[in-house]
């Protein structure tokens, strides 16, 4: 039997995070809005109106691009694309054509058996979204909400080779738009948008064949098990005899199938041609340089950066760089610190992150700041208070937004390092505890642990607690 | 004379000294629209009778009573010792083809008949807020497809008031009546061919196509987005001049519309034109039109009385010190037509595409689930003969196997017209002109239904115009006489990018030089 293999083209769409629409100033985000009540003359197509570009949205393009690899153009032109529906408002979609805002780039993924691949990007280019038909009761509703928000079209190349690169490529697109800033990148709210080219040929031939288009996929998950099956379904036809035709599928996600949404025999002829309405875009290296003067490290670099400079594993690297205000958090926290790096990781991804995922914000909203936990690790490195008072610490300083020495001195949090102070309670529990003592001392050795906990809980956690066990286990042998 | 006779720049004066009152002003052009206008225009005209083709129908809408509110304004205004602005009290028609809020802006087609704009377009915005008073929307050719104001949907449409047995010119055929008429003092128009020049000059007005992006485009109807210019019609130059000084200027809605700062066009308008170089073309003397049999192009003289009317113009301005330079060659003129033709189609197709009865104007009332035959039949049955054939045409040359062979060589066509200009007005160039001077129109106003129906013929009506909207440049038709049988003849003065100011002071001379000469105490035929 022949072994084939797959070849995937990704269309993403992505909703950029503007203010305004594209080319009024109604609000980008209709999210939860009652149909039609985010409009105007302009983004509803009126006679007589035209549109005036958003120039946050060209930025955020530039931004993209150049995350991407792209190369920006000095000079691109926005085009109408001609096709009649009844959410289109103008009858044409206002589009970039032949002179789009990017050319070429790429995105590289590291897959988790270690190897990098490589995914490249034929183009990048801004248009206005489209609003939503929605059929209900043999009537057709048309809520023109979304009409006008600001979209990147960005298509790759042919290059993914299986379901699971094309899931790790969107997963790596969407950490990477989240990180600059300039889309939320939720593909349940549609801010992420997929089609997927999918087509198979035997392993090792290097002919493009006849490719379907699987539109309609909105997870990351759904991408993957649309790809999946019809892969399947691609090896079944070819294998039978039968012949891949160029159609258009759609993915319904709750019966994990795909069905035939037309057949698309010939191109439609949109008809491109120039905005007239619209000034080329110029894009001139201040302007660049002004969109680009805060460019972040990118999450790769950066992962790449924290196990060279901080010496962390692979794993506390990925973790840490998987949001960008989380990566700084940890390396404010870090430098700080100063001491052991793994330590400030350990800290963050334990139990700093559950907070995080508790409260449902970003790193950058803590009211525990980087020097909160720092300072909060070095008390414990100085057995100023010990490692259970210090996870409480956390909470605390989180809670008050009161600095933890603060804390500590408040509510006499530190660490009793006394030895006769211990020495007294170990031997209040002992005096107390007469059937445990003797069952400790014919042998049954690891109750010395309950005996350590007793004196914590006596001394409201605040002992230091290897102290304890030696002053315990030193009189339990008398 | 009545107030409705005035200029704009006479009537505010008189307004704002309180000499008479805005609504005087307004109830002076109402008397006159009803002496003059007949009938509106409208979707069932019935009959035409013979009372229809002594009268005017330049309007579609009259708007009276905001009319009368804006006027009442402005007096109460100038009572409180405000200043309701440089145009206070003037009365001003627009071509319906302009949004302006409240009102029905039909385009002169069946498929706009029924829309009333939510919103105005920033010219009209601008001429309210300097005061003047807008009496309502006037006829043209449906979409502004046309140069004889015949295609609108709304019939009867206007007529020459100087001989109301022929067309006014169009598209913004309404405007130019208006304003010859004294129904209105100012008009504002537009310009993608000719628009505004040929009716103006057909009608014995002053029309000022201005440079593109000039006058915003906000709230205007696109014909070929590319090409459309909105600006005013007026009895004299000082008029437009003072017309233009409101409604150019940047605007925030307009993409297109050029960010340079406001300009005082009055202010040097009588500086003369002592130094200024004018130059004559042979290649506006003579017009190509394609053989209805053949195809083939065969070259035609202009009718003499235009060609010597543009040369005693040239006379008259060297006499004031202008320096004629003849045989300046503009070897592309004869290709304006056929680029425009393919352009202007595919814009004025892809601009026509909103019309599909979804969201406003006309939806055809047979029931049915089928949506590409709702769009067919609201579209066939909405609009009239010329969009569909400006549909089709347009479709066609922009289609992608046919693109390349069409319109993008129209496009480059479109940039030698360009480059002629360019040569000719060079500050560094053979010619160093500041102004070309041509005839406006190759004939003076033909007869109604000679010839509407022959699309073609009716597209080389612009020929002498339409390379300014190529260009992107500005173009001022004056009226200079008129021919043997009474019909005004106009003639163009064509400049480079943003020349008003100096067009507009060539005309203004031409005009003091000829106050006393007697074809400018004709009136028109309807007024006399
Ligand atoms: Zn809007």
């Amino acid at each position: 039997m022949t072994e084939y293999e797959v070849v995937i083209g990704l269309e993403t769409h992505i909703q950029l995070n503007t203010q305004t629409k594209i080319f009024c100033s109604c609000k980008a985000d209709s999210w939860e809005q009652p149909p039609n009540t985010n409009i105007c003359p302009v983004c509803t197509g009126l006679p007589g109106v035209l549109p005036v570009p958003n120039e946050a949205a060209v930025e955020k393009a530039v931004i993209l691009a150049t995350a991407m690899h792209a190369e920006p153009q000095s000079l691109s032109f926005f085009d109408r694309k001609n096709y009649f529906y009844p959410d289109l408002p103008k009858g044409y979609q206002i589009t970039q054509y032949d002179r789009p805002i990017a050319v070429g780039g790429y995105l590289d993924l590291p897959m988790p058996d270690g190897r990098t691949r490589r995914v490249t990007i034929n183009k990048l280019h801004l248009e206005e979204d489209a609003g939503k038909t929605k059929n209900e009761k043999g009537k057709r509703y048309i809520d023109f909400n979304r009409c006008g928000v600001p979209l990147v079209e960005m298509v790759t190349n042919p290059d993914i080779r299986s379901a699971d690169e094309a899931a790790q490529y969107l997963t790596r697109l969407r950490q990477l738009l989240r990180w600059l800033g300039i889309s939320e990148a939720d593909m349940e709210k549609g801010h992420l948008r997929c089609d997927a080219n999918v087509s198979i040929r035997p392993k090792g031939s290097a002919e493009l064949n006849t490719k379907t288009e699987i539109k309609n996929v909105n997870s990351i998950d759904a991408v993957r098990s649309a790809i999946l099956v019809e892969t399947e379904r691609q090896i079944r036809e070819v294998e039978s005899g039968g012949e891949i035709k160029p159609w258009t599928l759609d993915w319904d996600d709750n019966r994990k199938s795909l069905h035939k949404m037309r057949s698309k025999e010939t191109e439609a002829d949109y008809r491109y041609f120039r905005e007239p309405d619209l000034l080329p875009v110029h894009l001139d290296d201040d302007w660049k340089e002004r969109i680009l003067a805060d460019f972040p490290e990118l999450p790769l670099a950066r992962r790449q950066r924290f196990m060279d400079t901080y010496a962390l594993p692979e794993y506390d690297a990925e973790v840490l760089t998987s949001e960008r205000s989380l990566s700084e958090y940890f390396e404010a926290a870090a430098q700080a610190y100063g001491g052991d790096a793994k330590q400030v990781s350990n800290w963050l991804m334990n139990d700093v992150m559950r907070m995080l995922n508790d409260a449902n914000i970003p790193a950058s909203q803590l009211r525990l700041r980087p020097e909160h936990l720092a300072e909060i690790l070095k008390l414990v490195d100085a057995k100023a208070i010990n490692n259970a008072i210090g996870k409480k610490l956390l909470k605390k300083v989180e809670k008050s937004g009161k600095s933890p020495a603060e804390i500590v001195e408040a509510e006499g949090l530190a660490q009793v390092s006394d030895d006769s102070a211990i020495r007294e309670i170990c031997q209040k529990i002992i005096d107390s505890n007469p059937a445990e003592v003797e069952s400790c001392r014919s042998g049954k050795e690891s109750l010395i642990g309950w005996f350590v906990g007793q004196v914590m809980r006596e001394m409201r956690g605040k002992a230091d607690p290897q102290m304890a066990r030696q002053i315990l286990s030193e009189l339990l042998k008398q | 004379m009545q107030l409705c006779d005035l200029s704009a720049l006479e009537l505010t004066i008189k307004i704002r000294q309180r000499e008479v009152s805005a609504v005087e002003a307004l109830d002076s052009s109402l008397e006159r629209i009803r002496a003059v206008d007949g009938r509106p225009g409208s979707l069932k005209p019935g009959q035409l009778t013979a009372e229809d083709q002594k009268t005017l129908h330049a309007f579609i809408t009259l708007t009276e009573e905001r009319a009368r509110r804006q006027a009442e304004n402005v007096d109460q205004q100038l009572a409180a010792g405000e200043d309701p602005g440089p145009l206070a009290g003037v009365p001003f028609t627009v071509k319906d083809l302009f949004c302006v809020q409240g009102t029905p802006t039909t385009a002169a087609s069946r498929i706009l008949a029924n829309f009333v704009a939510p919103y105005t377009a920033t010219p009209i915005a601008r001429m309210e807020a300097a005061g003047a008073i807008m009496l309502g929307k006037v006829n043209l050719d449906e979409f502004a497809y046309g140069s004889s104001t015949e295609s609108s949907a709304f019939q009867p449409a206007a007529r020459n008031p100087w001989n109301t047995s022929r067309v006014p010119g169009g598209s913004s055929g309404g405007s130019a009546v208006s304003v010859a008429a004294g129904e209105a003092v100012l008009s504002i128009g537009t310009d993608t061919a000719g628009s505004i020049r040929q009716p103006a000059a057909f009608c014995g007005m002053v029309g000022l196509k201005p440079t593109y992006g000039r006058v915003s485009r906000y709230g205007l109807i696109a014909f070929g987005s590319s090409l459309d210019c909105p600006g005013p019609i007026a009895r004299n130059v000082s008029d437009t001049a003072a017309m233009l000084n409101i409604i150019a200027g940047p605007d925030s809605r307009d993409n297109t519309a050029v960010t340079l700062p406001p300009e005082d066009f009055l202010e040097k308008l009588e500086s003369g034109v002592k130094g200024m170089r004018i130059g004559l073309s042979p290649d506006y003397f003579r017009i190509a039109i394609p053989d209805p049999q053949t195809g083939e192009y065969c070259q035609q003289p202009l009718p003499e009385e235009i060609e010597t009317r543009v040369r005693q113009t040239a006379e008259l301005l060297a006499s004031l010190g202008a320096i004629i330079v003849d045989d300046v060659p503009m070897p592309n003129t004869r290709y304006g037509i056929p680029a425009f033709f393919v352009i202007s189609r595919v814009e004025a197709a892809s601009n026509l595409h909103r019309f599909d009865g979804v969201k406003y104007g006309y939806r055809t009332p047979q029931k049915m689930t089928d949506l590409n035959k709702m769009y067919r039949l609201s579209r066939g049955e909405g609009f009239g003969l010329q969009p569909k054939l400006r549909i089709l045409m347009g479709m066609y040359v922009s289609a992608a196997q046919y693109s390349e062979q069409y319109y993008q060589r129209a496009l480059k066509v479109r940039a030698m017209i360009r480059r002629d200009f360019e040569q000719a007005f060079d500050k560094a160039g053979k010619y160093q002109l500041d102004a070309l001077l041509t005839p406006t129109t190759p004939t003076t106003a033909f007869s109604i239904g000679d010839i509407y129906g022959d699309s073609v013929l009716m597209q080389f009506a612009d020929q002498l115009t339409v390379p300014a909207n190529h260009a992107g440049i500005p173009g001022l038709s004056i009226p200079a006489g008129f021919d043997g049988q009474g019909l005004p003849i106009g003639v163009q003065l064509l400049g480079p990018d943003f020349s008003e100011a100096s067009l507009l002071r060539i005309g203004r001379a031409y005009e003091m030089a000829t106050t006393e000469e007697a074809w400018r105490q004709i009136k028109p035929q309807v007024l006399r």
